[in-house]
């Protein structure tokens, strides 16, 4: 076990708790960096996490820190994808200029649904921000001069500065950089007054109140921030998926960046990584799984011989074949988290870590306290 | 001129009376204390002075100032901090956090500095920074700087959410009922730092409280309260043995 000993208020002020926490970080960069060579095939896949990252830290900013669950986050994601879209290819304008704007639709549209939802409290917020995603699908859906309706529309392939970035290579190291751009604003954030007085309205909002919290101000800062974030994420995305149309958009969507936040671990930066990780790469891993799992298990079969082994491979290959299997895994794996692990993959990783490095002297008592973080007051 | 006065106020709840026309004024550097049976409207006034509340009529002035009409989030700017009887701390930070939070009232808005975090931002998180530490220091905190509030003991935490309204650098700290949940040990010390609190930081104390000794021991005035009415007011000895007081309490 380490321990940071400090010697001055900086010491706490920095974005790392000491030099070996940042050399940690700066290995997992390079890593990042250098994964290109590793997995060439999967560079695509990788920008997906890397978008869903970013959704999860806009969508941790609103639910894990300041404590307000939304289910309308696809809706600032599509506005953000749309925005980007009409303003680079319909008005011409640079790329950059075109990410600005679409974080600041989006933002702006964040304020008008914070601005109702501050009488609001829990589900009932809930509830008002999935009326919001529908109402702006709808949109979506009519307002063809800039979104061009049902028939979707294709998206250009991004130019910055007249560098192309239409490559896997180029693209993923874009949406690399962005997304380690919000984790950094993100991270100001929190170790600022502002991020300290959202967890404050998460925590109580009467003591928020009368430690001289605006609540207004903070809940409406929180909204525009998360959706602002959401809607930068919505110009990569845009890029990504290289074709809009409103049916991608849905429910479905913000309920799976709530998943994210949720099984990645509520209240923590890094557990809308891991959140982002999960899901984005769960697809991939079934889709993999449908080619190689039958192969292993003729291997397998072979090996059992004929009764048997014929059993177990009919039995596994016809498993992997299953239609539906994706959603019904993903359901199972959160169904086990919300049940065993409410804080997460990461809150299940620092239980690891902390095994190992108080070897032999861990207790699980250390976190028996922890499940009341969920239950009584996040959806309060 | 008195530091904080409360003149005539009157709540309705409905068709309850919780408090009705009760007028005190708090000197600058005494310990008021208001006692009373369950129910009595005590924190309901506390709630009236840190503005959760709405009087139906009446006026609450401070420092000259007519704060009736104030937002909740103002009081603390104007030097009012308060603890609440249940505890409401920040449970999922840790008691830094919390103490720098009660700096809140003292922080400034710049949202771009500090998506950036500027040096300046930086030089103000050091400030609030040697604020609280000071605050730790005063209240003995400085092995649990670093816990989360949810593992703390309860006797600590009552400790911890004074030492955050303290952080607010108050003139007028209100105490709702500060020994409940303590024991006898952890009352006493209670009382060495509310006595502290008004000698050594030099802030007005308005507490409400049931222990009668602890309250016999810090308070310069105390007001009795039953159903919202003001039954007797004066030191403790004066109160405690008013015969309305005493019928209040025993019945008769």
């Amino acid at each position: 076990m380490r321990f940071a000993f400090k010697t001055a208020y900086e010491h706490d002020l920095g974005l790392f708790r000491d030099p070996v926490q940042r050399r940690y970080y700066a290995a997992l960069l390079a890593g990042v960096i250098l994964l290109p060579l590793a997995i060439p095939a999967y560079l695509s896949d990788m920008s997906m996490v890397f978008i869903y990252g970013l959704c999860g830290l806009s969508l941790m900013v609103l639910a894990g820190y300041t404590g307000l669950v939304s289910l309308g986050h696809a809706a600032f994601l599509g506005i953000g994808a749309y925005a980007h879209v009409y303003f680079t290819q319909d008005l011409g304008l640079p790329w950059i200029v075109g990410v600005a704007l679409a974080t600041v639709a989006a933002a702006a549209s964040g304020v008008l649904v914070g601005l109702p939802a501050l009488r609001m409290t829990g589900v009932y917020l809930t509830i008002a921000t999935l009326a919001f995603a529908l109402i702006i699908q709808e949109v979506f859906t009519r307002w063809e001069h800039v979104t061009h309706g049902l028939k979707g529309r294709p998206v250009d392939k991004p130019v910055i500065f007249g560098v192309s970035f239409a490559s896997d290579l180029a693209f993923y190291f874009l949406c690399l950089a962005v997304l380690i751009a919000g984790l950094w604003l993100t991270a100001n954030l929190l170790r600022s007054p502002t991020g300290r007085a959202w967890v404050a309205i998460r925590d109580s909002e009467i003591a928020a109140q009368s430690m001289g919290v605006h609540l207004a101000r903070y809940k409406t800062l929180a909204f525009a921030y998360s959706a602002g974030l959401m809607g930068a994420a919505g110009a990569l995305f845009a890029h990504k998926i290289g074709f809009l149309a409103p049916d991608i958009f849905t429910v479905l969507l913000s309920i799976q960046f709530l998943l994210m936040v949720v099984v990645g671990g509520l209240g923590s930066l890094h557990g809308a990584l891991y959140g982002a990780v999960f899901v984005a790469l769960l697809p991939v891993l079934i889709s993999e799984a449908r080619d190689h799992v039958p192969v292993a298990a003729g291997h397998l079969a072979a090996a059992l011989g004929k009764g048997v082994g014929d059993a177990v491979y009919l039995s596994l290959d016809r498993f992997v074949k299953q239609p539906g299997l994706e959603p019904g895994i993903f359901g199972l794996i959160l169904v086990l988290f919300i049940l065993f692990e409410p804080l997460g993959i990461y809150g299940r990783w620092r239980k690891i870590w902390l095994y190992f490095s108080t070897f032999p002297l861990y207790k699980a008592a250390t976190f028996r306290r922890q499940k009341t973080y969920m239950r009584s007051e996040r959806l309060r | 001129m008195s530091l904080f006065t409360a003149d005539e106020l009157v709540v309705n709840f409905g068709g309850i009376r919780a408090v009705d026309g009760v007028s005190f004024e708090v000197e600058a550097g005494q310990v008021f204390t208001i006692i009373g049976p369950n129910g009595a409207g005590k924190t309901t006034i506390f709630n009236l002075i840190s503005r959760i509340y709405d009087p139906t009529s009446g006026r609450l002035l401070f420092r000259d100032d007519d704060i009736t009409q104030v937002p909740p989030h103002e009081i603390a700017r104007r030097g009012i901090a308060r603890t609440f009887q249940n505890i409401e701390l920040f449970e999922h930070a840790s008691v830094l956090q919390n103490l720098l939070l009660g700096r809140h009232a003292h922080a400034t808005r710049r949202f771009a500095q500090e998506l950036l975090f500027l040096p300046r931002v930086r030089a103000r998180e050091r400030a609030h920074r040697e604020a609280a530490e000071k605050v730790i220091d005063f209240l003995d905190l400085q092995a649990y700087r670093d816990s989360l509030v949810v593992n703390l003991p309860y006797g600590v935490r009552k400790v911890v959410e004074m030492g955050r309204a303290l952080c607010t650098e108050p003139t007028l700290l209100l105490l709702d009922e500060p020994s409940s949940g303590l024991s006898v040990e952890e009352t006493a010390d209670m009382a060495f730092w509310i006595q502290d609190i008004r000698s050594l930081l030099g802030i007005t104390v308005l507490m409400v409280e049931h222990d009668m000794s602890l309250v016999s021991a810090v308070s310069d005035r105390v007001l009795a309260l039953n159903y919202g009415r003001v039954l007797a007011c004066g030191t403790a000895r004066e109160v405690q043995e008013h015969p309305e007081v005493i019928k209040a309490y025993l019945g008769g």
